[in-house]
C-alpha cells in the first residue's frame, strides 16, 4: 500500500515527461493548419475524389464492328451487343477504318466479323471472331475483353438454345458475383483508400514533423533535457495514433453513410486490424525521421516508400495478381498490401478469420520491425 | 570546488579536428566565456559536455559525472541552450515553460513560484500568453533562457546567447546571468563572437581552430598588452584614410577606427614613431583591451596578413560629390498586418560609406530589399542611381552590385566557375569578361583557391569571393548585407579594409551591421529599431547626442541603448493617453 502511495520517483518523473511531450505535440497539431490538413482535409478530399470521380466500371465502352460476312448469324451476333448497356456498338465498313478509328481513340476496340464467320461457326472451329483491344490501359483492355467474351458466350447460348441443342458448348459459363453484387467499383475502392490516408497520417506526417523540430533546432533543446529516446518516440507516436484513429473514424464514417459501402465485418475487428496497421505506418515514419532532418526530404521519403507504395502496390487500384512475378514478391514487403486485404474482406465479406488473421500476424510482424529500427537508430546524440 | 573538467578532449569530424587535445577546468559560481571565431570549435565543445557528442578521446566530468558514459545523468543537472534555441513558436510562453517543467521534472507544487520568478527576471510576465513566436528577438533569448532555468541548473551551458541581439537585450542579459550565479548559486559558460564580452566574464576561455589559446582572468589577457595600445588622432584627416595609412606602418599589428581617432596595437616592444607618420598626427597611449590580446594571438598564430589594395580597375565614379545616388522617399513595407519598415526616410551621397546599424528584426535587410528590386515598398518612392525603382529596376539593377547576407554562390562550383557565371549574368562577354575575373582573383587573393569549390572555403573566403562576386560589372553602389555577420575578428577588418579601398574609388557602399563599433567606418548612419529610424548622422553626431556629465565619453554602443530607451519610452508615454 505504501508502495502504491510512493510511487517510485523515477517512475514519476518519466510519466510527467510523457505527459509533458504529448501535450505539446497535441497543442501543435491543433495550431498547425498542415496536420488538419493532411489528418482530415486530404482524407475528405481522397474521398470524394475516389468515391465520385473515379469509377472503374466501364460503361458504354465504344468498340468498333466489322462485319465482312454477310450471313444471318453474323448479323445475328452484331446485333446482340446493340443490347449491352457496357458497349456502345459502331460499324465500320472495312477492317483499315476501323483500325484508323482505333488509332484515334474513337473506338477502345473492334469486333472483327470475317467472310469465313458462318463456315467456323459451323464447322466447329475456334475462334470465328477477331477481336483487337486497345492495350495502353490494361485495366479498361481486359474488361473490354471481358465483355467481348462474356458477348459471345451468351450469344452461343442463346442460338444452343434457339436450335434446341444443335451446337453442343464444352463449358456452360455462369456467373455469379460474390460480396459486391453491384460490382460498384466504390465498394472496393473507398475501403482500400483507407490504407493510403493511414499511411499518409502514420508516415508521411510523422516524418515530417520531427524533420521540422530539427529544422527549428527544437530537437537539439529535447536531446539536452533528461527525456529518453523511448519518450521521445512515444510522445510523438501516441498523438498521432490518436490523430490517425480520427481520420480512420471519418473515412469509415464517409464510407458507409455517403458511399453507401456496406460494412459486413465488425467494428473491433476493424478498429483492431487498423491500429495494427497505423501502428507499423507510424513505425515507418519514426524510422524515416532519423534519417532525414529537413522536411523536404523526408516528405520525398515518406511518399516514395510509403504513399506511393500504398496507392499503386496494395491492390487497392491495381489487381496485384495482373501484375508481373516480380513485381507480386516486392507487395509481400508493403504492409499496405495487407491492410488493404483485411479491409475490403471486414467490408465486403465480413469477418473471415482466416483472412483477416494471417493478414494481421503480418502486421504485428510490420509493427514490430519499424518500431524496433526506429528504437534503435533513435539515439540522444547528434551523430 | 571544479565543476567542469576536461582533460586531453579531441573530437574529428570525417577525420578533420574540430577540438584538439582540450583541457580545461571551471570553477564553481563562476562565469566563463568560450571566446573564438567562427570555426573555432565552440559549440562542439558545448555539445560534447551536454552529451549530445561522444569525444574520440579524453574524459569530460561534469560535477563529477561521467558526461561520455552516462549522458542523462548530466542532463540532469545542466541546463543547455543551443545556439538557436529550440522555442515551440506555435505554442504560448506559458506552454513552453510547462513544457520544460515537463520534461526537466520541476514538481507540480513548486511550478507557480518559480514560473513566477522568472517571468519576473525575464521580463516576460505581461506576456505569457503570447506565442512565442510573436516575441521579438531578444525576448525569445530571454524565454529560451527561462525554459533552460525552469529547473535550477548547476551548470548553465549558453551557446552564443547574445549573437544578433539588440545590445538594450544583451545587456539585460548578461545581468540575468550575473544574477542567477550570485542567487542561484549556479555555474556559467557561455560562447559568444563579441568580443567586448569577454570583459564581463569572470573567467576566460580562448578557443581558435579547435586549439586552446589560454584560461585566464580577461585581465590577465589585458595586461599582457600594457603599453602597446594607442589612440591616434588627426584633424582634418578622413578617418578610413588614415587607419588604412597607419595599418600599413611598420610595427603596427592592429587598428581600428575609435570614436575620433584610430586605435592601434603595437608589436611588442615597439613605439610608433611619429616622424615616419603624417605630420600634426597625435598619439596617445590608452589602456589595453582584451581584444588587442585576442588579435596578437591571432596574428601570433597565422601571422600578419597582406593587406588588401583594391583598385576597382576602370570603376565607373558614383556621381559627382553631393549628389544623393540614393533617396529613400517615406517608404513602408508591411506583410500583413505586420511593417517591417514603417514610413522611413534617408539619403545617400556618392561615394560616401552609410550604414544601417541596427538589432536583428530592425528592418534592415527589409530596406535593403526594397533598395535592390528585390521586394516592391508598400508606400513611398525609392531612387537608386537616379532611376526609379518602381519604374526601371532592371537598369536600376545593372549599376548595383548586391551581397546577400547568407553565402548565395552556387556552393558546388568552383571559385573560377562562380565568378564566370556572375560576371557573365551581368552581360560581361569575351576580353572584357576574362580581364574582370582575372581582376578579381588578383585584388581578392582568390588565385589560389580558383578551382575549388566554393562551398568548402573558409568563411573569410567565401566573403570575399560573394563580393567579388558583386563587383563583376563595375558597380556604382554596392549593398552589404551583414557583411561580417559571423566572421572572426581578423576577417572583419580585412573586409572593412576593402570596403574603405573601394570607398577611396568613389564606390557608394550601404552597409548594414549589428556590430555597434563597425558604425565607426561609416561616413553617416540610420539607426534602426522595429522599422524606425531613431537617429541619422555621423558617428560623431550620434555620440554627442548622449554625451552627458554621466558620460562623458560614450562609445556607439552607449549612444545605440540611449536612442533604444529613449524611443520605448517616449513610445510608452505616447501609448498611456491614448488609451486611457
Amino acid at each position: 500500500m505504501r508502495f502504491l502511495r510512493n510511487p517510485d520517483p523515477a517512475q514519476q518523473a518519466a510519466r510527467m515527461r510523457l505527459r509533458g511531450m504529448i501535450r505539446k505535440e497535441a497543442r501543435q497539431i491543433v495550431r498547425d493548419p498542415s496536420s488538419i490538413a493532411i489528418a482530415f482535409v486530404l482524407p475528405i478530399l481522397l474521398l470524394l475524389l475516389f468515391g465520385y470521380g473515379i469509377s472503374l466500371d466501364a460503361k458504354h465502352v465504344p468498340l468498333g464492328i466489322v462485319i465482312e460476312s454477310s450471313s444471318p448469324e453474323a448479323a445475328a451476333f452484331a446485333g446482340s451487343f446493340e443490347q449491352s448497356e457496357y458497349l456502345s456498338p459502331h460499324r465500320f465498313g472495312t477492317i483499315q477504318e476501323a483500325e484508323q478509328a482505333l488509332i484515334t481513340h474513337e473506338v477502345d476496340g473492334i469486333v472483327w466479323l470475317r467472310n469465313d464467320f458462318e463456315e467456323k461457326l459451323l464447322s466447329g472451329a475456334n475462334a470465328p471472331i477477331g477481336v483487337i483491344i486497345n492495350g495502353v490501359d490494361a485495366n479498361t483492355a481486359h474488361i473490354i475483353e471481358g465483355y467481348v467474351k462474356g458477348a459471345w458466350l451468351s450469344w452461343l447460348q442463346q442460338r444452343a438454345a434457339e436450335q434446341a441443342g444443335e451446337l453442343n458448348l464444352p463449358v456452360q459459363l455462369q456467373q455469379r458475383v460474390w460480396f459486391n453484387a453491384e460490382l460498384r467499383s466504390q465498394n472496393f475502392l473507398v475501403p482500400g483508400l483507407i490504407a493510403v490516408i493511414m499511411t499518409l497520417i502514420g508516415a508521411l506526417l510523422t516524418a515530417m514533423v520531427i524533420a521540422r523540430e530539427w529544422e527549428r533546432g527544437t530537437m537539439e533543446a529535447l536531446l539536452v533535457t533528461p527525456v529518453t529516446a523511448k519518450e521521445i518516440l512515444l510522445g510523438k507516436l501516441l498523438p498521432y495514433f490518436v490523430l490517425g484513429i480520427g481520420g480512420l473514424a471519418l473515412s469509415v464514417g464517409m464510407a458507409v453513410w455517403l458511399f453507401g459501402v456496406p460494412l459486413h465485418g465488425s467494428l473491433p475487428v476493424l478498429f483492431i486490424s487498423s491500429s495494427l496497421f497505423l501502428i507499423a505506418s507510424l513505425g515507418m515514419g519514426l524510422t524515416i525521421s532519423t534519417v532525414a532532418r529537413n522536411q523536404f526530404v523526408a516528405g520525398q521519403i515518406a511518399i516514395i516508400v510509403s504513399f506511393l507504395p500504398a496507392f499503386m502496390l496494395s491492390g487497392f487500384i491495381f489487381d496485384i495478381n495482373s501484375m508481373p512475378p516480380a513485381v507480386q514478391v516486392v507487395t509481400y514487403l508493403l504492409p499496405a498490401r495487407y491492410y488493404v486485404s483485411i479491409l475490403q474482406t471486414v467490408f465486403l465479406a465480413g469477418n473471415v478469420w482466416k483472412v483477416i488473421g494471417l493478414n494481421s500476424l503480418a502486421l504485428i510482424v510490420f509493427c514490430a520491425f519499424f518500431l524496433g529500427i526506429a528504437r534503435r537508430r533513435m539515439s540522444k546524440r547528434l551523430e | 570546488m571544479s565543476v567542469l573538467e576536461l582533460s586531453g578532449v579531441t573530437k574529428r569530424f570525417a577525420g578533420v579536428p574540430a577540438l584538439n587535445d582540450v583541457r580545461l577546468n571551471i570553477r564553481k559560481g563562476t562565469v566563463t566565456g568560450l571566446i573564438g571565431p567562427d570555426g573555432a570549435g565552440k559549440t562542439t565543445l558545448m555539445r560534447l559536455i551536454a552529451g549530445l557528442l561522444v569525444p574520440d578521446s579524453g574524459a569530460i566530468s561534469v560535477l563529477g559525472i561521467d558526461a561520455i558514459q552516462d549522458p542523462l545523468k548530466v542532463q540532469q543537472v545542466i541546463g543547455y541552450m543551443p545556439q538557436r534555441f529550440g522555442l515551440y513558436e506555435d505554442l504560448t510562453v506559458q506552454e513552453n515553460l510547462d513544457l520544460y517543467a515537463d520534461l526537466q521534472g520541476l514538481p507540480d507544487a513548486e511550478r507557480q513560484a518559480r514560473y513566477a520568478a522568472l517571468t519576473h527576471l525575464t521580463g516576460l510576465a505581461p506576456f505569457t500568453q503570447r506565442l512565442a513566436g510573436k516575441l521579438s528577438g531578444g525576448m525569445k533569448q530571454k524565454l529560451g533562457l527561462a525554459c533552460v532555468l525552469v529547473r535550477p541548473p548547476q551548470l548553465l551551458l549558453l551557446d552564443e546567447p547574445t549573437v544578433g541581439v539588440d545590445p538594450v537585450s544583451r545587456r539585460e542579459l548578461w545581468a540575468i546571468i550575473y544574477r542567477l550565479v550570485r542567487e542561484e548559486n549556479m555555474t556559467a559558460l557561455l560562447s559568444t563572437a563579441y568580443l567586448d564580452e569577454a570583459e564581463r566574464c569572470n573567467e576566460v576561455i580562448l578557443l581558435h581552430k579547435g586549439e586552446l589559446l589560454g584560461q585566464s582572468l580577461p585581465a590577465e589577457f589585458s595586461q599582457k598588452m600594457a603599453g602597446r595600445s594607442f589612440q591616434a588622432t588627426l584633424p582634418g584627416m578622413n578617418k578610413r584614410s588614415l587607419q588604412s595609412r597607419l595599418a600599413r606602418s611598420s610595427g603596427v599589428i592592429d587598428s581600428t577606427i575609435q570614436r575620433t581617432g584610430v586605435r592601434i596595437v603595437m608589436e611588442a616592444d615597439v613605439q610608433p614613431d611619429p616622424a615616419a607618420l603624417p605630420a600634426g598626427i597625435r598619439i596617445e597611449p590608452v589602456e589595453p583591451r582584451f581584444e588587442d590580446s585576442f588579435i596578437s594571438l591571432l596574428r601570433e598564430i597565422d601571422g600578419q596578413p597582406a593587406l588588401p589594395e583594391v583598385s576597382l580597375a576602370r570603376a565607373v565614379p558614383s556621381g559627382t560629390d553631393d549628389e544623393e545616388v540614393i533617396i529613400v522617399d517615406q517608404v513602408t513595407k508591411r506583410f500583413g498586418s505586420f511593417s517591417a519598415v514603417k514610413d522611413v526616410s534617408f539619403k545617400v551621397k556618392a561615394g560616401e560609406v552609410f550604414g544601417l546599424l541596427g538589432a536583428n528584426g530592425a528592418g534592415k535587410s527589409t530596406t535593403f530589399r526594397m533598395l535592390c528590386g528585390l521586394l516592391p515598398a508598400t508606400d513611398g518612392h525609392l531612387r537608386v542611381a537616379g532611376l526609379d525603382l518602381g519604374h526601371a529596376p532592371a537598369k536600376a539593377r545593372a549599376r548595383i552590385g548586391y551581397m546577400a547576407q547568407k553565402f548565395s554562390l552556387y556552393g558546388d562550383l568552383s571559385v573560377l566557375e562562380n565568378l564566370r557565371f556572375f560576371s557573365s549574368a551581368y552581360g560581361l562577354r569575351g576580353s572584357d569578361q576574362r580581364a574582370q575575373i582575372d581582376w578579381a582573383l588578383q585584388e581578392f587573393e582568390l588565385k589560389p583557391y580558383a578551382n575549388s569549390t566554393s562551398q568548402k572555403l573558409p568563411l573569410g573566403y567565401k566573403q570575399r569571393l560573394a563580393m567579388a562576386a558583386a563587383l563583376m560589372h563595375r558597380p556604382q553602389i554596392l549593398f552589404l548585407d551583414e557583411p561580417t555577420s559571423g566572421v572572426d575578428p581578423l576577417a572583419r577588418r580585412e573586409f572593412w579594409q576593402r570596403i574603405a579601398a573601394l570607398a577611396e574609388e568613389g564606390v557608394t557602399i550601404l552597409v548594414t551591421t549589428h556590430f555597434m563599433e563597425e558604425a565607426e567606418y561609416c561616413d553617416r548612419l540610420v539607426i534602426m529599431a522595429k522599422g524606425d529610424i531613431l537617429a541619422e548622422g555621423t558617428p560623431d553626431e550620434l555620440r554627442a547626442r548622449v554625451q552627458s556629465d554621466q558620460l562623458p565619453d560614450p562609445t556607439m554602443e552607449d549612444a545605440f541603448v540611449y536612442l533604444i530607451e529613449e524611443h520605448e519610452t517616449g513610445r510608452r508615454s505616447d501609448a498611456v493617453p491614448a488609451k486611457s
